[in-house]
C-alpha cells in the first residue's frame, strides 16, 4: 500500500512539474491569443476576469489591423526582406560551407571557426558604424538597408550549419562522379546540391526566421512606418501618442509569431542535427 | 621482368586547362563571397567602431579628430555608467542561471516518454522561437500598471489588495526582476534543447555500467552524465551569455531603461547615446566595453571545456 | 604497351609517407592485385592512379600519356568504390548512363551501351529501380556496369567485396573475374584478403608500409616469397619461421608433417623433434600447435589432412618426430630477405 502511495505521489509531482513548465512557457501566448479576440471594453475593465471572455469575442482588432494600419505592408516588407536575404545567404553560404567541409585542410578548420565567430559579434556594437555606412549608401530609412546587413549574421550561421551537414555526407558519391567525368564543380552541382536538399531547406527556414526575429538593426535603421518589417512594426508602431493599442498589438504579434513557431517545430530536429554534428563528437 | 617502355608521346596537359578541378583553386573561389561579405560588413564596421571610440565624431560634427582615451575616461567617470555596467552583469548572469536551472529540469522531465509529450515539446519551444520583440511586448502587457493579469491573480487569490498591487515596471527593483525573468523565460527552451541533445548523446552503455557499479540517480547524474555533457552545455552557455550581455530588445521594449536607468544595460546605453543622441564617439566607446567581458567569458569557457574534455 | 605505368611514386601526408616509392607496370588486359595489410598505402596508391589524389613525386603514365596533372575524367580510368558510390537520386539506368552523359555521347549510343553493360552483368531487369531498392549483390553489379560502360583503359577496384557477407563473397569473386576476362579490361584490384588475391590475380603486388615487397604470379608469391613479410602474409596459417643465429628457416604448415607421412621427394627431408601442445580439428583439416626442441619460445603450426593420421603421432604433450621436405625449405637472412641455399 505504501509503495502505491509513493508511486502515485511521484506521478503526481511529475505531471505537476510538467504542468508548471507548460503554464510558464505558454501563458504569455495564451494571453496574446485571448487579448486579440477580446473587445476593448472587455480588456480595459479592471473588474473583469481576465482569463476568459466576459463579453463576446470580436474580430475588431484584426479588422483594424488590416484596414487601418500598414500591417499588410509590414508583412510584405518582411516577406521581401526574407526572400532576398535567403537568396544572398544561399549564394554565399552553400559554396563556402562545401569548401570548408571538403576542399580545405587544416587552414579550412580555422577559417570555419573564424567565420562562425563573426556570428557572435554583437549587433549592438556594429549598429553604430553600420548606420553611418547605410546613410552614406543612401539606404537610410529603407528596408533595403536590412537586406544588405542581415546576411552578416545569416551567412556565418548557415555556413556553419551547412558545413556540418556536408561533412556528414559520404564523400564517395562525389568521387564517383568525378571519376565518371564531372569536374569538381560539376560534382558539386549535380550530386551534392540535389542530395542535400533537406539541409538546404533547413538553412532556408532558419535564415528566414532569423530575419523575422531581428530587432536591433531594424530599430536603428528604419523610422518611417511604411518601411518597417513586421516585428518592428508591431512592437513600436501601434501606439498613438501615449496609448498602446493592446488588442491590435497582440493580434499583430500573434499573426507574426505563428509561422515562426510552426517552422521551428517542424525543423528543430534537423537543426539539432546540424549543430551537434559539430559540437558532440 | 617487364621492362619499362618509354611513353610514345610524353603528352603533358596544358597548365591551365584543368584549373577549376584543383582543390585549392575551387576551394578558394567557393569561400570568397562569404569571406568578402564578412570582411566588408563586419570587419570594417568593427574597425570603424574602434576608431569612432577614439575620435570626437558626432553626427552633428563628423570630425575624425583623434582624442585618445578621453571618451573612455569621460564615460567611466560618469556614475550612471557604473550602474549600467552593474545592471548588465546582474541581468546577464541572473537570467542565464535561472534559464540553466529551468532548462536542466525541463530536459529531465522531457526525457521520459509520456502522453502528450510531443505537444508539450512544441509549446516549450515557443519562447525561444518567437521573435524576442513580440514576446517582450506580450510580457509588457502582462506587467501593465493597471491591467496586469499577474496583479489581478494575486488580488483574486487574496495575497494582496488593490492598493498594494505592485507597479512591476515602475519600481526599480521589480523592473530589474521582470527583465531578468523575461530573459530567462526566453533562454530556457534553448537550454532544454541543449541539455536534451547532450544527454541523449551519452552512450547508454556508460549509464548502464554506472548502474551496475551501484551508482544511484543523483550520483549517476552529477558524476557521470554532467561531466560528459559539459562541453555542449558550455557552448550553449557561451551563446546565451553573449546574446544576453549584448541584448537591448528586452530592456528597450519592457522598461526603456527605466525607471530612471534602473534597468539600463550597456547595449541600451550605447543605443541611447550613439543613435538617439547622435554622439557616435561616446556611443561607440560604451559599446566597446562589452567586448573585453565577452572575450574573457568566451576564452574562459573554452579553456574550461578543453580541460574537462574526455 | 603497358596500360598503366607508375614510376617512383611517392606520397606524403604531412610528415608521414603513405606511398614510399612504388614502381609498377601493369600490361594490357592483366588482372593485377595490390595486396597488403590495412594502412599499407595500397588504397592511397590506387587513388593516385585514379586521380583523386596527386602524388608528391613520380610519374604516372596511363595508355601512353603522362597524366600527372590530369583530372580523373581525362585519364580513361573507371573506379569501383568500397561502398559502390551509386547515385541515390538516379535510377539504375541513369547511374550506368552517367559516365557517358558527361562525355556528351549521343543518346542512341548511350542506350546501346547501357543495354550492353546491363545485359553483361545480368541487371537489365533492374534498370528502372533506385539503388535503395537493390540488394548488396545487385548494387555491386550496377557499380561494375557503370565502371565498364565507358570501356576504360584501366578498371580500378577498391576492396569491393569487403561489404558483402562471406557467402556472397565467393560468388562475387567469381563474377568479377569472369567479367574481367570477358571484357579484357586492364584491372587493378586492391584487397587485404590474401584468399581473394590468390584466387583472382594474374599477378599480385604485395605492399607493406608504402613499398612493394614482391610482384609475381600467385604461385611465385606463395612458393618463392621474396622476404619474410611476403612469406608470412600469404598463406593461412602463415609460414613457420625458425629463428636461428644466421637467419630464419621457413616452412609452410602443410609441409610440416609427422615423419611417417612426409615423403622423400628430391633432396630428402629434415627432421625435427616436435612437442604437440594443442590441436584443432576443423573438419577439412587439422591444425596442430607445438614447439620444436631447442626453440621453446616459438609456436610452430602444422596443417594435417583430416584423416590418415595416426592418433599416436600427434598425442598432446609428447615429443614426436616431424619432418619437412628439403625442397620446400626456405631460408631468410637476418635482414628479412630471402637467400638461396642448397
Amino acid at each position: 500500500m505504501q509503495r502505491m502511495i509513493a508511486a502515485t505521489l511521484r506521478e503526481v509531482s511529475f505531471y505537476g512539474a510538467v504542468a508548471f513548465f507548460v503554464v510558464l512557457t505558454a501563458f504569455p501566448f495564451y494571453w496574446m491569443v485571448i487579448t486579440s479576440f477580446k473587445s476593448n471594453s472587455d480588456l480595459y475593465n479592471v473588474t473583469n476576469i481576465p482569463f476568459w471572455f466576459n463579453e463576446a469575442p470580436t474580430l475588431e482588432h484584426f479588422r483594424y489591423l488590416f484596414e487601418q494600419t500598414l500591417f499588410v505592408r509590414w508583412l510584405l516588407n518582411s516577406l521581401i526582406i526574407g526572400t532576398c536575404v535567403v537568396a544572398i545567404t544561399l549564394l554565399a553560404a552553400l559554396p563556402a560551407g562545401y569548401s570548408l567541409a571538403r576542399l580545405t585542410g587544416r587552414g579550412g578548420e580555422a577559417l570555419g571557426i573564424g567565420i562562425f565567430l563573426t556570428y557572435l559579434v554583437p549587433p549592438t556594437l556594429l549598429f553604430l558604424p553600420l548606420s553611418r555606412i547605410v546613410a552614406n549608401l543612401g539606404l537610410q530609412n529603407s528596408m533595403w538597408s536590412l537586406v544588405l546587413v542581415y546576411p552578416t549574421f545569416t551567412i556565418p550561421f548557415c555556413t556553419w550549419l551547412l558545413m556540418g551537414f556536408f561533412k556528414a555526407m559520404p564523400v564517395e558519391i562525389e568521387e564517383a562522379a568525378i571519376v565518371d567525368g564531372c569536374s569538381r564543380f560539376g560534382a558539386f552541382i549535380k550530386m551534392v546540391i540535389p542530395l542535400s536538399l533537406p539541409a538546404i531547406l533547413t538553412a532556408v527556414i532558419f535564415t528566414f526566421t532569423l530575419t523575422l526575429q531581428e530587432f536591433v538593426y531594424a530599430l536603428t535603421f528604419i523610422s518611417s512606418t511604411a518601411q518597417k518589417p513586421i516585428t518592428l512594426g508591431v512592437a513600436t508602431d501601434l501606439i498613438r501618442g501615449d496609448i498602446f493599442f493592446w488588442g491590435e498589438i497582440m493580434a499583430g504579434a500573434l499573426i507574426a509569431s505563428i509561422p515562426v513557431a510552426i517552422a521551428y517545430n517542424s525543423f528543430l530536429d534537423r537543426f539539432i542535427e546540424g549543430i551537434t554534428g559539430g559540437a558532440v563528437k | 621482368m617487364v621492362d619499362l617502355v618509354e611513353p610514345i608521346a610524353a603528352k603533358q596537359a596544358p597548365r591551365y586547362r584543368f584549373l577549376l578541378d584543383r582543390r585549392e583553386v575551387l576551394g578558394a573561389i567557393f569561400v570568397t563571397p562569404a569571406i568578402l561579405y564578412v570582411l566588408l560588413l563586419v570587419g570594417v564596421p568593427f574597425l570603424l567602431a574602434v576608431y569612432y571610440s577614439v575620435s570626437a565624431y558626432t553626427i552633428y560634427d563628423p570630425s575624425w579628430r583623434f582624442v585618445g582615451l578621453a571618451n573612455f575616461r569621460q564615460i567611466v567617470q560618469n556614475p550612471v555608467f557604473l550602474e549600467t555596467l552593474g545592471n548588465t552583469f546582474l541581468f546577464t548572469f541572473a537570467s542565464q542561471l535561472l534559464g540553466l536551472i529551468l532548462g536542466k529540469f525541463g530536459a529531465l522531465l522531457l526525457l521520459r516518454p509520456f502522453p502528450g509529450r510531443k505537444l508539450v515539446r512544441a509549446l516549450i519551444i515557443l519562447p525561444w522561437a518567437v521573435p524576442i520583440a513580440l514576446a517582450s511586448v506580450a510580457w509588457e502587457w502582462m506587467f501593465d500598471s493597471l491591467y496586469s493579469v499577474i496583479n489581478w491573480t494575486l488580488i483574486a487569490l487574496g495575497v494582496i489588495d488593490r492598493a498594494q498591487a505592485p507597479n512591476w515596471l515602475g519600481n526599480p527593483h521589480l523592473a530589474m526582476l521582470c527583465v531578468i525573468v523575461v530573459n530567462a523565460w526566453r533562454f530556457f527552451p534553448f537550454a532544454i534543447v541543449i541539455f536534451l541533445a547532450g544527454i541523449t548523446a551519452v552512450p547508454q552503455d556508460i549509464i548502464d555500467a554506472a548502474t551496475v557499479d551501484g551508482a544511484g540517480f543523483w550520483r549517476r547524474n552529477y558524476q557521470i552524465i554532467l561531466p560528459m555533457i559539459l562541453p555542449i552545455v558550455a557552448i550553449g552557455l557561451i551563446f546565451g551569455v553573449v546574446f544576453t550581455f549584448t541584448d537591448l530588445s528586452v530592456v528597450y521594449l519592457l522598461t526603456n531603461g527605466g525607471p530612471v536607468g534602473a534597468t539600463s544595460v550597456l547595449a541600451f546605453e550605447g543605443f541611447q547615446v550613439g543613435i538617439v543622441s547622435g554622439d557616435v564617439s561616446h556611443g561607440a566607446a560604451i559599446s566597446l566595453f562589452m567586448l573585453p567581458v565577452l572575450f574573457l567569458v568566451v576564452i574562459g569557457m573554452l579553456r574550461f571545456i578543453r580541460r574537462r574534455e574526455i | 604497351m603497358a596500360a598503366v605505368l607508375a614510376r617512383d611514386i611517392f606520397k606524403t601526408f604531412g610528415e608521414l609517407p603513405a606511398v614510399d616509392g612504388i614502381t609498377l607496370t601493369v600490361p594490357d588486359g592483366e588482372f593485377m592485385v595490390l595486396l597488403g595489410p590495412s594502412g599499407c598505402g595500397k588504397t592511397t596508391f590506387l587513388r593516385i592512379v585514379c586521380g583523386l589524389e596527386r602524388q608528391t613525386a613520380g610519374d604516372l603514365i596511363i595508355g601512353g600519356h603522362v597524366v600527372n596533372d590530369v583530372p580523373p575524367r581525362a585519364r580513361g580510368v573507371a573506379m569501383m568504390f568500397q561502398s559502390y558510390g551509386l547515385y541515390p537520386h538516379y535510377t539504375v539506368r541513369n547511374n550506368i548512363a552517367f559516365p557517358l552523359k558527361t562525355q556528351r555521347v549521343a543518346r542512341a549510343e548511350i542506350d546501346r551501351k547501357v543495354g550492353w553493360a546491363s545485359r553483361l552483368l545480368g541487371i537489365d531487369h533492374l534498370l528502372d529501380r533506385r539503388p535503395r531498392q537493390l540488394s548488396g549483390g545487385e548494387r555491386q553489379r550496377v557499380a561494375l556496369a557503370r565502371a565498364l560502360v565507358r570501356e576504360p583503359t584501366a578498371l580500378l577496384l577498391d576492396e569491393p567485396l569487403s561489404n558483402l557477407d562471406a557467402k556472397l563473397r565467393a560468388s562475387a569473386r567469381q563474377d568479377i573475374k569472369h567479367f574481367q576476362q570477358r571484357v579484357g579490361v586492364t584491372t587493378i584490384y586492391v584487397t587485404h584478403d590474401q584468399v581473394e588475391a590468390m584466387g583472382m590475380g594474374d599477378r599480385i603486388a604485395v605492399i607493406d608500409h608504402g613499398r612493394i615487397r614482391q610482384v609475381g604470379t600467385p604461385a611465385a608469391i606463395y612458393d618463392d616469397p621474396a622476404d619474410r613479410f611476403v612469406a608470412t602474409f600469404v598463406g593461412s596459417p602463415p609460414m613457420n619461421l625458425l629463428a636461428r643465429g644466421d637467419g630464419y628457416l621457413g616452412f609452410r604448415p602443410e609441409n610440416f608433417l609427422p615423419k611417417s607421412m612426409a615423403s622423400n621427394g628430391n633432396g630428402g627431408v629434415t627432421e625435427f623433434s616436435f612437442r604437440v601442445d594443442r590441436s584443432e580439428y576443423l573438419g577439412s583439416e587439422r591444425i596442430v600447435y607445438g614447439v620444436i626442441d631447442g626453440f621453446d619460445t616459438q609456436v610452430i603450426t602444422a596443417k594435417l589432412p583430416p584423416a590418415h593420421v595416426a592418433e599416436e603421432s600427434i598425442r598432446q604433450g609428447e615429443w614426436h618426430t616431424f619432418a619437412v621436405r628439403n625442397s620446400t625449405l626456405r631460408y631468410f637472412g637476418n635482414d628479412g630477405k630471402r637467400i638461396s641455399r642448397h
